[in-house]
């Protein structure tokens, strides 16, 4: 059994939801190879080399590559896939856009978002929104898995010391070109990686007032994040958003700030270690899965909260 | 140009769904089902596309049960010219839906597909790329904004550091977020006036289609119940529990 892992890459900077996407390939068992597709993608293949328990390291380095278009690189990994047991990527926007395409190609059907491996064909994942758990059997030869990271550890990104190859596969499709992205910048740590992530819903009232958010975040080194309310509201921009439709996190610690708590919110952060919710309405459903609530005017709660961590 | 709309009837998203006590599945017996929130977004986007005389027709698809004709009905309410019902019984994976919506592809020939980007109850997120790679179209996924020009489509997808903006050839494949539109509501009397739009209803037997599958559910259960926990009086009794109960600061 051999598993081919996509690299989530950059071109400049390796992601690190692959790490736990190698984490997940470990659970099955097997000898690991780590495909990195991309323009100029030489230190990132040395950076893959290095991760603990990766046999084998692919580049394939080609312009068209370079934004990770699907209508390019799906025909590569589903040419290279072919020799292997499994094919994982992480259940990133690129994960999710790249690899049903390539299970398609494959006449295979690809299994979304695994968050526990049974055994090298059974997987368990989340449906409804994370309100039920499927356990789902894969009979096909080549199974096409995306991988939830908060789901799996992450491995130790030294240590490892694999053979790095070129493959010369593939090229530009003509279907499609990159036009531009807008990023959001940010020093905060990543959303989706952060060890505490405080999120502001509704109840926040306007964009300014995430300042508070941002200065406890700071100080507790947090990431922050948003309900769809917020984002919809115009008061952070949609890559914030943490929910069965955004992100989804699984951090040490959670703080919900004016969050009601529908279910499309909690399918994106109800498997945190701990979650707080400070929230006026003392009749608000997050207060059903807070380990710690707060009934408290949050523009008095979150200063006081900031004072005293 | 022709655009097609692919619809899935599911649950609400409203309903607080039930895992069965056999774990076979969830209870959908006597449960509201409705439009999938992202078809009705791909639904509206159509529609737009119209009114903006970039669309000259607009066929709504669904592949589900005959009682999908309601989810149809509801679309050719919005605005949809004509529907097409793909009837199967089964509960079909994303690859023989991908494989049926091919067949209709192949039968209308649309320039434009407009998918939602996952549906809420099996949260898979493959049909509209699944579909691009079976016609070998171009693919624009999670998007929110779609501009059509000539034979190009430039569509902005929301990624997970911001957004980005490919052009796509037509014919293409669009799948939609959230943030692409706001889904008018049907007034009465298109309500009244959509009862007499056509519904023609194939199956996969019909299209040539196998919906075999690869994949099959063994089970599914409950996730582990998170119950609440405890009020806490002020901050600084948050901040203490905080540091020393939980020790996660």
């Amino acid at each position: 059994m051999t598993i081919l892992v996509i690299a989530e890459n950059t071109n400049s900077a390796l992601a690190p939801a692959t790490l736990n996407t190698v984490g997940a390939a470990q659970k099955i068992g097997g000898d690991i190879h780590v495909l990195v597709a991309g323009q100029g993608v030489g230190a990132v293949a040395e950076v893959a080399a290095k991760i603990a328990g990766v046999a084998k390291v692919l580049v394939a380095d080609n312009a068209a590559f370079a934004h990770q278009l699907p209508e390019n690189v799906a025909p590569l990994v589903a040419e290279l896939g072919k020799s292997y047991s499994h094919v994982l990527a992480a259940a990133t926007s690129n994960g999710k856009n790249i690899l049903p395409r390539v299970a398609a190609q494959l006449d295979v059907d690809q299994i979304s978002e695994i968050v526990s491996v049974e055994s090298p064909d059974t997987f368990k994942r989340p449906i409804y929104a994370g309100n039920a758990i499927a356990t789902v059997q894969s009979s096909a030869a080549v199974k096409v898995i995306t991988v939830r990271a908060t789901g799996f550890d992450a491995v130790a990104a030294e240590g490892g010391s694999a053979a790095i190859e070129n493959v010369s596969a593939g090229g530009d499709a003509g279907k499609s070109a990159f036009v531009g992205e807008e990023l959001a910048k940010s020093d905060r740590p990543e959303l989706t990686a952060a060890k505490i992530v405080v999120s502001g819903g509704r109840g926040m009232q306007n964009g300014d007032n995430f300042k508070h958010l941002y200065t406890l975040a700071d100080k507790l080194g947090a990431a922050v994040g948003a309900s769809r309310a917020a984002v919809d509201a115009g008061f952070v921009p949609n890559d914030m958003q943490v929910g069965q439709t955004g992100k989804i996190v699984a951090p040490q610690l959670y703080i919900a700030v004016g969050i009601s708590g529908a279910i499309q919110h909690l399918a994106g952060m109800k498997d945190s270690k701990v979650i707080v919710a400070i929230n006026k309405d003392e009749e608000a459903p997050i207060f059903q899965v807070a380990d710690y609530g707060l009934v408290a005017d949050l523009f008095e709660a979150v200063p006081e909260l900031e004072k005293l961590v | 140009m022709k655009v097609l709309v692919a619809v899935k009837r599911v649950v609400d998203y409203n309903v607080k769904v039930r895992v069965k006590p056999d774990n076979s599945g969830v209870d959908l017996a006597n449960v509201k089902m409705s439009m999938n929130p992202f078809c009705e977004i791909a639904v509206e986007e159509a529609v737009r596309l119209k009114e903006k005389g970039v669309a000259s027709e607009i066929v709504v698809v669904s592949i589900g049960p005959a009682q999908a004709q309601e989810q149809l009905r509801t679309a050719l309410a919005l605005g949809a010219d004509r529907a097409v019902l793909v009837e199967s019984a089964d509960e079909l994976n994303s690859l023989a839906v991908a494989k049926l919506l091919k067949a209709v592809v192949d039968k209308e020939q649309p320039q434009l597909v407009i998918l939602g980007k996952q549906a809420i109850d099996s949260d898979n997120n493959q049909t509209g790329q699944m579909l691009a790679a079976l016609t070998g179209y171009a693919q624009g996924t999670f998007a929110s904004k779609v501009e059509v020009s000539g034979d190009k489509a430039n569509v902005t997808r929301e990624i997970d550091g911001g957004l980005q903006t490919v052009a796509l050839n037509l014919p293409a494949i669009v799948t939609t977020d959230l943030r692409l539109n706001e889904p008018r509501y049907a007034s009465l009397p298109n309500i009244m006036k959509a009862k007499k739009k056509p519904l023609e209803t194939l199956t996969p037997d019909a299209l040539g289609v196998s919906t075999a599958s690869t994949v099959k559910t063994i089970k599914v259960e409950a996730p582990a119940a998170r119950g609440a926990g405890i009020k806490v009086k002020s901050v600084a009794e948050l901040v203490e529990k905080l540091k020393t109960e939980a020790k996660v600061i």
